[in-house]
């Protein structure tokens, strides 16, 4: 897991490196270029806010990287358990949760496994990343084209090999292909961030068919409905080929029944 | 004004982030919707991988990445470890380039 870690680390330092040296080279002073990797630490959208500043338009830096950075909701709600029960860990593991941390962390079985992997993976991306910005900060224009190394494959290509094995499920493999396809399609149409967000329709629809059979189910046991379903069939479908892989469901749901529970009590 | 874009851009995405981790304790989800979670990443982390392998900008961002990334993903499949993924793609990238490709 470390050399892993590592080697995504490593090309992170070089892209942190090269967004260190075009953000000297656009004219931001290094104090904030080192500021704005340590607070804001999202690549995607520091490159584009560097880029909006220099063209003089700060409200749009602003706003184009909100949008591109609004996928970091929904990644936090899927790691929210993983990160630790305290708050001091959550607040702080949020701020290190990007793309990367979340593949690294999500290809893990739930469980101590996967929540060393967060940990690991997220404070060993940010040194790097930051690492990275003050080096190409000092550097300047020593600092080569990312592109000229072929770093520009090397992230995608790590996301996909780490989503590889949650793609055998069915259900997994069907949600993220659509959303590669609906994404890649509607980028030369929409600003950045909005296509990537788009890949959330499929599990969505997913998400509605579900609450409707729920309702289907529950009319027939009130009433003599023709549409009642059999109970068996009511079940979330991706648990019909449980594997040891994507341990999730068991591990997980016994794990946060407790706290629901004393939660509701304690509310009362 | 600087400040300014580091500071709002720093609040809002730590804000994100956030509202995510801390809303996971408040909503109380159902085992299915519970399970739907990581396909909705892994839909996002997909979509943000093949947006990143194919585009630059909007447009199509030349043959040199996509090859890098194929032969990456290849390897990958073929459970190839993951140090190796990440320099076959950089390096098969960086190569094509050396030869001209865009």
């Amino acid at each position: 897991m470390l050399r892993d870690v590592a080697a995504i680390g490593a090309a992170m330092v070089a892209v942190g490196a090269s967004f260190g040296a075009v953000a000297v080279a656009a004219g931001l002073p290094g104090w904030a270029v080192v500021a704005m990797s340590l607070l804001v630490y999202a690549g995607g959208a520091q490159f584009m806010a560097v880029g909006l500043v220099a063209a003089g338009s700060p409200v749009a830096a602003v706003l184009a990287g909100l949008l591109l950075n609004a996928r970091h909701l929904p990644f936090g709600l899927t790691l929210g358990d993983t990160i630790g029960r305290r708050l001091r860990h959550r607040l702080l593991g949020s701020h290190l949760m990007t793309d990367e941390a979340t593949a690294f962390t999500l290809a893990r079985p739930a469980g101590a496994v996967r929540r060393r992997a967060f940990w690991l993976a997220g404070i060993l991306l940010f040194l790097a990343w930051n690492a990275g910005t003050v080096l190409g900060v000092l550097a300047g224009g020593v600092v080569g084209d990312p592109a000229a190394l072929g770093l520009d494959a090397a992230f995608p290509a790590g996301l996909i090999a780490l989503l590889l094995p949650t793609l055998r499920d069915r259900d997994t493999r069907r949600a993220a292909v659509a959303g590669a396809v609906v994404a890649v399609l509607t980028t030369p149409l929409l600003p950045a961030g909005l296509p990537v967000l788009l890949a959330l329709a499929g599990p969505a629809l997913l998400a509605v068919r579900q609450l409707r059979r729920r309702a289907s189910v529950a009319a027939g046991e009130t009433g003599p409905s023709v549409t009642g379903d059999p109970v068996g069939s009511a079940q979330p479908r991706g648990e019909a080929d449980v594997r040891p892989a994507d341990a999730m469901p068991a591990e997980v749901v016994t794990a946060e029944v407790v706290p629901a529970g004393r939660k509701k009590e304690s509310s009362c | 004004m600087l400040i300014a874009v580091i500071l709002a851009l720093a609040v809002g995405t730590y804000g994100f982030r956030v509202a995510g981790v801390l809303l996971r304790d408040r909503l109380d989800l159902p085992a299915w919707a519970r399970q739907l979670l990581p396909v909705g990443a892994a839909a996002l982390l997909a979509a943000l991988a093949a947006t990143a392998a194919l585009t630059e900008v909007g447009r199509f961002a030349g043959w040199a990445r996509p090859a890098g990334v194929l032969v990456g993903v290849l390897l990958a499949w073929r459970r190839a470890p993951f140090v190796v993924v990440i320099l076959a793609a950089a390096g098969t990238a960086a190569l094509l380039r050396l030869l001209g490709a865009p």
